[in-house]
């Protein structure tokens, strides 16, 4: 098992470093000059050299790439272009927002989505079962930012319970969850309602049931340890998808988080800003996949045997 | 001798081709056919592609006639949908974005799917050393937040819709490559492929006559899979103000359009959503339907 976690972990720092490589090759490949874009067209040549060199443009890239990457070692991510402060601190002020975002639909999906799940999957075949096969493919259908602008036009502008956007308080963040969570939701009833079906075919769970334990505890202690395994590792690799989403949400309700300023700092051509949001998202996004990986491991025998054999 | 043989071989299994009455995979789209929700989502899909095809006799009036005097007028009498802030036709709008939705998705998914295919068959008909290099590939592609991805590209790049359609295509062919390498794998060891290498087809000629239709099933279902997620992430692209730009009646501008007036006018922003919707509902139908008759053992 340790052997496992050690080489996972590995690889995570392997991909977070070809993350890097990536996004300074994107960064690099832009046309135009970032300099003359922020500075007065009338700017003498020598002043553009000046300030060309202070941002250390005059070197070649890969010497740029490796002193990028020293200082985002040290924690300096760079300056921001258009508003001259550091990009850390821009990014410290709006992760809690994006994470609160995130996170709270991603719990949220889960508790809804395994519980509606298990309730369909133990009444196979009835209209629930008939009514979440159809609900969730229209619901999957659904984009999330338009989700977001149906619920302002009901819920802020028609009866005027949220606020239509910005941050004015904790109950702010109701639209942009619901509308972050509800999509993806379908996804997770789908899929445990699949698993504990499968599960409940399998052998030792009619001997459960054979040996007459409860099926309270059947269902428990046997269906749902062994259906929600599957459904914990989407739990972590859909993080990417949720950031990716919330994007899209914070932009639509003014959330002050990390993907509304990737979204103004892509339209404004800020650089420094938009290489360190989405390193900060990339590096989210591995740790997640490792977790993910790891904890299914840990969850599951089957796996652990595997990697147990070869350590 | 052995070109001979090789020769009257091929010769012979075209012929039992031809005289086949249907392929396997026609057989299998013929029971798609029959599959509810494949059924519901061709319906759909089909009412998406008339509109696209005759938008131009369909539509009322012009997509990007301005109009100020009509400006913002409420759906009803002559305009069902309603109008813009510039007084077009939302109606005639949402019926020519059909064809920006259309075209974006089946570009979007040729060229992931032919990115992901081809490394797919790579990797899984070579091994080795090439497989480890495309898995690790894969996998960083994999382990990255997409529409981010995208985004920080259509910046490299430039904003607009062919370069959005390249960024979602270039960050979207991993579990395309994934699907298809394992399948290969499995196909590589059956008796047919041996004996064909055995007749000393060329690795090339093996992995496009003998492999390639032997993957196709999860190919053609994973590809339509793929088209709702193609549409959706640019349509929140176009809706960024990313892609496609004003004038173009694409449903992400709309929507991007309307959320000025989302107070005095709904209209603008309900509209262009719900065609999204029935047009994403079909392909996933459609997805969905296939997967269950051509491959009941894919998971998304």
């Amino acid at each position: 098992m340790v052997h496992y976690v050690v080489r996972r972990l590995a690889t995570g720092v392997l991909t977070v470093l070809c993350v890097t490589v990536v996004l300074f090759a994107i960064m690099h490949s832009m046309p135009g000059d970032p300099i003359r874009m922020i500075a007065d067209p009338r700017t003498p040549l020598e002043q553009i050299e000046i300030l060309r060199a202070r941002w250390g443009l005059d070197r070649p890239v890969y010497v740029q790439y490796f002193f990028w990457l020293s200082r985002v070692l040290r924690g300096d991510l760079g300056t921001s272009i258009s508003t001259r402060q550091p990009v850390a601190r821009l990014i410290r002020a709006r992760l809690p927002y994006t994470l609160a975002l995130a996170v709270g639909a991603l719990v949220l999906r889960y508790l809804i989505g395994v519980t509606v799940g298990l309730i369909v999957a133990v009444r196979r075949g009835s209209w629930a079962d008939g009514v979440l096969v159809v609900g969730s493919t229209v619901l999957r259908s659904v984009p999330s930012f338009w989700l977001g602008i149906l619920l302002i036009v009901v819920f802020a502008v028609h009866w005027r319970i949220f606020p239509i956007s910005g941050y004015v308080g904790p109950v702010a963040i109701v639209l942009p969850l619901l509308s972050l969570m509800l999509p993806p939701v379908a996804d997770t009833m789908r899929l445990t309602r699949s698993e504990v079906l499968e599960v409940m075919r399998e052998q030792y769970v009619t001997t459960a049931h054979a040996k007459g334990l409860p099926s309270r505890v059947v269902l428990t202690k046997h269906v749902l340890r062994n259906a929600l395994i599957p459904v914990t590792v989407t739990f972590f690799l859909s993080l990417p998808w949720l950031i990716g989403g919330s994007v899209v949400v914070e932009s639509v309700f003014a959330w002050p988080g990390m993907g509304r300023l990737l979204w103004r700092s892509i339209l404004s051509q800020d650089l420094p800003v938009v290489q360190g949001v989405v390193l900060i998202i990339a590096v989210l996004t591995v740790i997640s996949n490792t977790l993910g990986d790891i904890m299914t491991a840990l969850l599951d025998p089957r796996i652990r045997a595997q990697y147990e054999g070869v350590s | 001798m052995a070109r001979g043989v090789t020769h009257s071989a091929s010769v012979s299994s075209g012929t039992v081709v031809a005289k086949r009455p249907a392929s396997p995979l026609m057989r299998d789209i013929a029971r798609a056919a029959r599959h509810p929700m494949f059924a519901a989502g061709f319906v759909v899909f089909a009412s998406v592609l008339v509109l696209a095809i005759f938008a131009d006799a369909i539509a009322p009036h012009s997509y990007r006639e301005i109009d100020l005097k009509r400006a913002l007028s409420p759906p009803g009498g002559e305009f069902i949908f309603g109008t813009d802030q510039y007084g077009r036709c939302l109606y005639s709008r949402v019926i020519y974005g059909t064809r920006i939705a259309l075209r974006v998705g089946l570009i979007v998914v040729t060229i992931q799917s032919a990115i992901g295919v081809s490394l797919g068959l790579i990797a899984g008909y070579f091994g080795g050393v090439l497989d480890r290099v495309i898995c690790f590939v894969t996998d960083v592609t994999w382990a990255l937040p997409p529409l981010v991805f995208a985004m920080a590209i259509v910046m490299a790049m430039g904003p607009s819709l062919d370069n959005v359609i390249i960024a979602i295509a270039v960050v979207s062919w991993a579990q395309m490559a994934r699907v298809v390498r394992s399948k290969t794998q499995s196909v590589k060891s059956l008796p047919f492929v041996e004996a064909a290498r055995a007749l000393g087809r060329s690795d090339a000629g093996i992995i496009l006559k003998h492999i390639l239709p032997n993957v196709l099933s999860p190919i053609i279902v994973l590809a339509t899979l793929s088209l709702p997620s193609a549409i959706l992430s640019t349509t929140a692209l176009s809706f960024l103000g990313l892609g496609s730009q004003p004038p173009a009646p694409d449903w992400g501008v709309m929507l991007n359009e309307g959320i000025n007036y989302i107070e005095i006018a709904p209209w603008i922003s309900i509209f262009p959503g719900i065609a999204i919707v029935w047009t994403v509902l079909g392909f996933n139908l459609l997805g969905v339907g296939l997967r269950d008759v051509l491959d009941p053992r894919l998971k998304t």
